[in-house]
């Protein structure tokens, strides 16, 4: 207990600064508010957008309910094929946030780990993971979430590769995402292999994997997980994108992407409030999202206070 | 007393923080005639810089001038506002920074550099202010002026860049110069040629000196007057040899006695913190069942004893390091650059052999070579009578990897700081499996934070809850747990306040009393190893110089250039022979 206030005592610098900062209060306000949806959606949504027995088609194209010809069951509208908006949109955050959160997390363990080690073992190990980063680097991030989904297609029969869909999309993002990880982890894992405490456990004779993980990784952690928020808004916004081009998750699933696909269709023949609800939800958590990665930032590197 | 340049009163410096306000200076009085040298002195956090930042302005946001008149030949220089004060720095008042490396803008010739300053001051033309950079250069001691003057920064040496920033800060003919830490980073040496400049300068011009320094030596050797900081206060001033030769504060009375002496040798160093030892506090009761410094020391004197072999515990032959640079493109052979040159010492069981070098002269490779962090390109380091592998062929588990520990120069950076004590004290004992369980190794890091006078509550904090001097402690605890036949001290305390380096000082010489510790003692600055050392050895560009007993060396070195170290470097004889 005494070690834990301690610790609390030690980082209220960064709850100094936050109970200092509006902003930051409403983007997490913000972001928890969508992580709590996301995780309740089977709880407080009226509707289950996956069962097909609960939607009717006929309840399709209705405008939300304060338009005139809208109906009080469905607050914000329905789509296409009469599910309930407000429903899906929460079984839509929660499959991107799902999505987001372990690529991200994958993309973080494979790039950190690969860059911890470029940085340590240094010499070819190092020119070889950093030639890989640089041709990821080159190719955009959505042509390789589109090639590796390819390829999966390619590969895989065609029932096994839709249960596996959201797999695929995961390892997708993740494999465009771990050059920031790797990178960051290498550039301080430079810094932090010069000194002394290093020597230290290398005079000793400690395995390197040990030195790696129990000396320097805890030290280079701040860096990256400003990374790893800042990468979680580009991993929501790669789902959607993917999901809006048709090679995300599969259409009977809805999530954002799919939501804003399917409401494109649509927005011309006035049927707004498919794509404009989807499109601020996303919006709004991208923002908060990245507020936040912001906020970390500069509160874990004083150098930019 | 009043100055005839510079007169302070009452001078008080606040920051507010968000913790209440904290008052860096308080109350300071000060004054200065014309040509007149002015030490401030004091360790770390005594507000030596503020002082200066307050006369020049500068002092950063949010601190400000509570109260007290600052007073330039009559002028009173608080409440002016940025734009009058942009006029009389550099105009007025110049000053001299620590670093020579980043004082120059490295992407302007020095001309540039110089011949602008010149110009923004007064209404020289371009041809005259080249002409007047060109006679402050020559006046500063750099040779050829016209050649190099359009050389830039980093064409030039440590002590010529030094000599650059000065006459840089001369262009305008100021009336007032602050020097902060003008020497510290650099070598013996080149120290006293420009203490010998800044001398000259002040009896020459009449210029009024501010010189902020931790070292007493550069003190003794150059001011007239000194003011003693302390937490902000002024203990003492007056003229230098008074204050230094007989102290009336008892705060001097300690700082001096804590000064390593060049002249003799001490058994210990007065302690100057011993009047702020706690008697008693929660932080001092917590305890480790069955943990004491006794049971560290038996714990650590029950090792298995070394076998007494009549050889050296220690032995070098014919020490080679090279470092190679890249290979270049293809073909070539690589050059290569030699830190060290045919080193052969050797170290007794039980004695101290003192290292001493300037910058450069190979001291931190010789230790990295021994350890096996650098692979020496030729020689042999033998260790209790048999060779030790060098470089990464030595095996993980070599005994000696546990027998040879090193305490290394920074305690800022060689302590882990997302480990808490415990466990950075604790992974000796984990590695080498000294400890049978848990409970023990509790128990045995607890014993040797006593040991080494920490409290042992210290194990469940983290590195940077602690100051400089207690993280040395910390490291000196990490070496001795993995109960070590021979230490390597790499510039133990050059990172440390001289109260600090006397405790370090008096903790090393303790525990290779009680425990026969051989050790390899690496330090710049002769006093100190004159402390420690009962042999020395002197490098020069990785070339030995000179090897032999202690006593003698200090004596009467036979080597020219040990003779040239020890002449150089500023000592407080001076002041002695008043006292």
């Amino acid at each position: 207990m005494l070690v834990w206030w301690r610790r609390v005592r030690v980082e209220n610098e960064a709850l100094y600064l936050f109970l200092r900062s509006p902003v930051a209060q409403i983007a997490a306000l913000v972001a928890v508010l969508t992580v709590f949806g996301a995780i309740l959606a089977p709880l407080i949504a009226p509707t289950n957008p996956y069962d097909l027995a609960s939607f009717d088609i006929l309840d399709s194209f209705l405008p939300p309910a304060w338009v005139e010809g809208g109906d009080a069951r469905f607050v914000i509208g329905t789509d296409d094929q009469g599910r309930d908006l407000y429903s899906a949109i929460l079984y839509g955050t929660r499959l991107s946030l799902t999505v987001g959160v372990c690529s991200v997390l994958f993309a973080a363990v494979l790039g950190t780990s690969l860059g911890l080690a470029a940085g340590y073992i240094g010499g070819r190990f190092d020119a070889v993971i950093m030639r890989i980063a640089d041709i990821q680097l080159s190719l955009p991030a959505i042509l390789t979430a589109l090639l590796v989904d390819g390829v999966a297609r390619g590969i895989m029969p065609r029932e096994q590769h839709e249960e596996l869909l959201l797999v695929v999309l995961t390892v997708a993002i993740a494999l465009s995402l771990w050059v920031d990880f790797a990178r960051t982890a290498r550039a301080s894992t430079f810094v932090e292999r010069n000194k002394e405490y290093v020597q230290a456990a290398e005079i000793m004779g400690l395995h390197p994997i040990r030195i790696m993980a129990v000396g320097i990784l805890p030290n280079i952690l701040g860096p990256l997980m400003v990374i790893g928020t800042v990468d979680l808004a580009v991993a929501i916004l790669l789902e959607a994108t993917l999901s809006f081009l048709g090679v995300g998750v599969p259409p009977n699933q809805p999530s954002l992407g799919t939501l804003i696909d399917i409401g494109t269709d649509y927005i011309f023949s006035g049927e707004w409030w498919i794509v404009i609800f989807p499109a601020a939800t996303l919006i709004t958590m991208i923002i908060a999202v990245n507020i936040l990665g912001d906020f970390f930032r500069s509160v874990l590197n004083p150098r930019l206070r | 007393m009043s100055g005839g340049l510079l007169n302070i009163s009452g001078l008080t410096v606040q920051y507010p923080t968000r913790f209440g306000v904290f008052t860096a200076i308080r109350d300071v009085a000060l004054s200065l005639e014309p040509g007149e040298i002015h030490g401030l002195v004091g360790e770390s956090g005594a507000g030596k810089s503020t002082i200066g930042a307050a006369i020049m302005g500068l002092i950063a946001s949010p601190g400000f001038i509570a109260e007290g008149t600052i007073a330039l030949k009559g002028e009173n220089l608080v409440g002016l506002d940025q734009a009058a004060y942009h006029k009389l720095r550099g105009a007025r008042i110049s000053m001299i920074f620590q670093d020579p490396q980043t004082s120059l803008n490295p992407l302007m010739t020095i001309e540039d550099q110089l011949v602008e300053t010149i110009r923004q001051h007064s209404k020289l033309g371009f041809t005259e202010a080249r002409q007047k950079a060109i006679n402050l250069l020559l006046d500063t001691g750099i040779r050829d002026a016209e050649a190099r003057l359009n050389d830039y920064p980093h064409q030039f040496s440590g002590g010529m860049r030094q000599r650059v920033v000065i006459a840089l800060a001369l262009c305008t003919e100021p009336e007032l110069i602050i020097a902060d830490e003008p020497t510290t980073a650099l070598d013996v040496s080149i120290q006293k040629q420009i203490l010998a400049l800044i001398r000259k300068l002040a009896k020459e011009r009449g210029i009024g000196f501010i010189l902020i320094t931790h070292d007493i030596g550069v003190i003794a050797e150059i001011t007239d007057s000194v003011t003693v900081l302390r937490g902000g206060q002024r203990m003492e001033h007056g003229p230098t040899p008074q204050v230094l030769g007989a102290p009336t504060h008892s705060y001097t009375k300690a700082l001096m006695a804590a000064v390593p002496r060049l002249d003799r040798k001490l058994e210990r160093f007065t302690n100057i913190m011993d009047e702020e030892a706690p008697l008693s506090t929660p932080e001092l009761s917590w305890r480790v069942e069955g943990a004491s410094a006794e049971f560290a020391a038996d714990w650590l004197l029950a090792g298995e004893k070394h076998s007494r072999s009549d050889g050296p515990a220690l032995d070098v032959r014919g020490l080679d390091v090279t470092f190679y640079g890249a290979r270049p493109f293809a073909f070539g052979n690589r050059q290569g650059f030699k830190a060290l040159s045919d080193i052969s010492l050797s170290v007794q069981h039980g004695q101290v052999l003192g290292v001493i070098g300037e910058s450069g002269s190979g001291k931190s490779t010789l230790a990295k070579a021994i350890v096996g962090l650098v692979r020496p390109s030729a020689g042999q380091i033998m260790f209790e009578g048999s060779a030790l592998p060098l470089g990464r062929d030595r095996p993980r588990h070599h005994p000696a990897r546990r027998k040879i520990q090193m305490v290394f120069q920074d305690p800022y950076s060689s302590l882990n700081n997302r480990k808490r004590i415990e466990d950075i004290i604790g992974e000796p004992l984990r590695f080498f499996g000294l400890a049978q369980n848990r409970a023990q190794r509790r128990q045995l890091v607890a014993s040797v934070l006593d040991l080494v006078e920490m409290p042992q509550r210290a194990m469940l904090k983290y590195p940077h809850q602690f100051s400089g001097g207690q993280r040395q402690r910390i490291a000196v605890a990490r070496a001795l747990v993995a109960r070590p036949e021979f230490l390597i001290c790499d510039e133990p305390t050059s990172a440390l306040d001289v109260s600090i380096q006397a405790q370090i000082l008096n903790l090393l010489k303790d525990l290779q009393q009680t425990f026969g510790l051989s050790i390899l003692f690496i330090s710049h600055n002769l006093a100190v190893v004159r402390q420690m050392a009962d042999e020395i050895a002197v490098l020069k560009n990785g070339r030995l110089e000179e090897t032999g007993p202690a006593e003698p060396f200090f004596a009467a070195p036979s080597a020219s250039y040990s003779q040239q170290l020890l002449a150089e470097t500023p000592s407080l004889e001076i002041i002695a022979g008043a006292a």
